[in-house]
């Protein structure tokens, strides 16, 4: 889990440094924190053999997260919904849902081993971005 | 920064005084081993006080529910107190909110259980 951490606090700076309100600063750091947690725990199922890279980028007008594992992949469309009556007590399958729910894009794409997930965040407008 | 979790007893309900964070690896565990443990000694009233959890991930959320099916399953119940605003919102976002009975006073909490 070192390494979940470690990309955490990473995307926490990064997302400080943009200049986000603390809301949705925590907004992107858990919802990282939640791509992190599944690329090691789904995706790459706790192999030490298997590797995740976590890549982040700051466009100016976008920060960008993009996760990666070695596993199976995943298609995000099969997930159950964990809104639904059923589901409301599992204990499992919040993961995707938060991250879809605090970023602005998420985008999954399948590595043939791994997934690739990227997940947006749009910054707020300044008047630099709003004069283009 | 690990969960920390400090016991003590009012009127007849355990309360669990959480800080600290409830995420994968750091607080689930102990918060799913304080509540077996005390439900395996006959406790049927439960109160976690999260005033000083600052951060709970999905699978934090998974050991809430966990705790709170556990409990009721064995005829106790597990009501919430003191929820910080990040771990609402997300327990709103979840729909876990309207799963759980939450205080936001420990007396109004405590006096619940009668």
């Amino acid at each position: 889990m070192e390494s979940v951490n470690e990309v955490e606090a990473l995307a926490d700076r990064i997302a400080g440094e943009a200049g986000l309100d603390e809301d949705t600063r925590f907004h992107v750091t858990m919802a990282v924190r939640e791509a992190t947690v599944n690329a090691v725990l789904h995706g790459n199922e706790y192999d030490p053999a298997k590797q995740i890279t976590a890549t982040f980028e700051n466009t100016g007008r976008d920060l960008v997260f993009i996760i990666t594992d070695q596993g199976k992949g995943l298609d995000p469309e099969t997930l159950p919904d964990p809104l639904a009556p059923e589901n409301l007590l599992r204990g499992t399958g919040r993961g995707i849902f938060i991250i879809r729910s605090f970023m602005d894009e998420v985008h999954f794409r399948q590595l043939h081993p791994g997934t690739e997930l990227t997940l947006v965040k749009h910054l707020p407008a300044t008047e630099t971005t709003q004069a283009r | 920064m690990a969960l920390n979790i400090a016991s003590r007893e009012v009127d007849g309900v355990t309360v669990l005084d959480l800080s600290g964070r409830i995420t994968l690896g750091e607080g689930s565990v102990q918060l799913r081993e304080a509540v077996r443990e005390l439900i395996s000694k006959g406790s049927k009233t439960m109160l976690l006080n999260m005033g000083d959890v600052n951060y709970i991930d999905s699978s934090g959320l998974g050991e809430l529910v966990s705790a709170y099916t556990t409990a009721k399953n064995q005829g106790a119940q597990v009501k919430l107190l003191n929820l910080s605003k990040k771990v609402k919102d997300v327990l709103q976002l979840t729909k876990l909110y309207t799963v759980f009975d939450v205080y936001e006073d420990e007396a109004s909490a405590i006096a619940s259980y009668k």
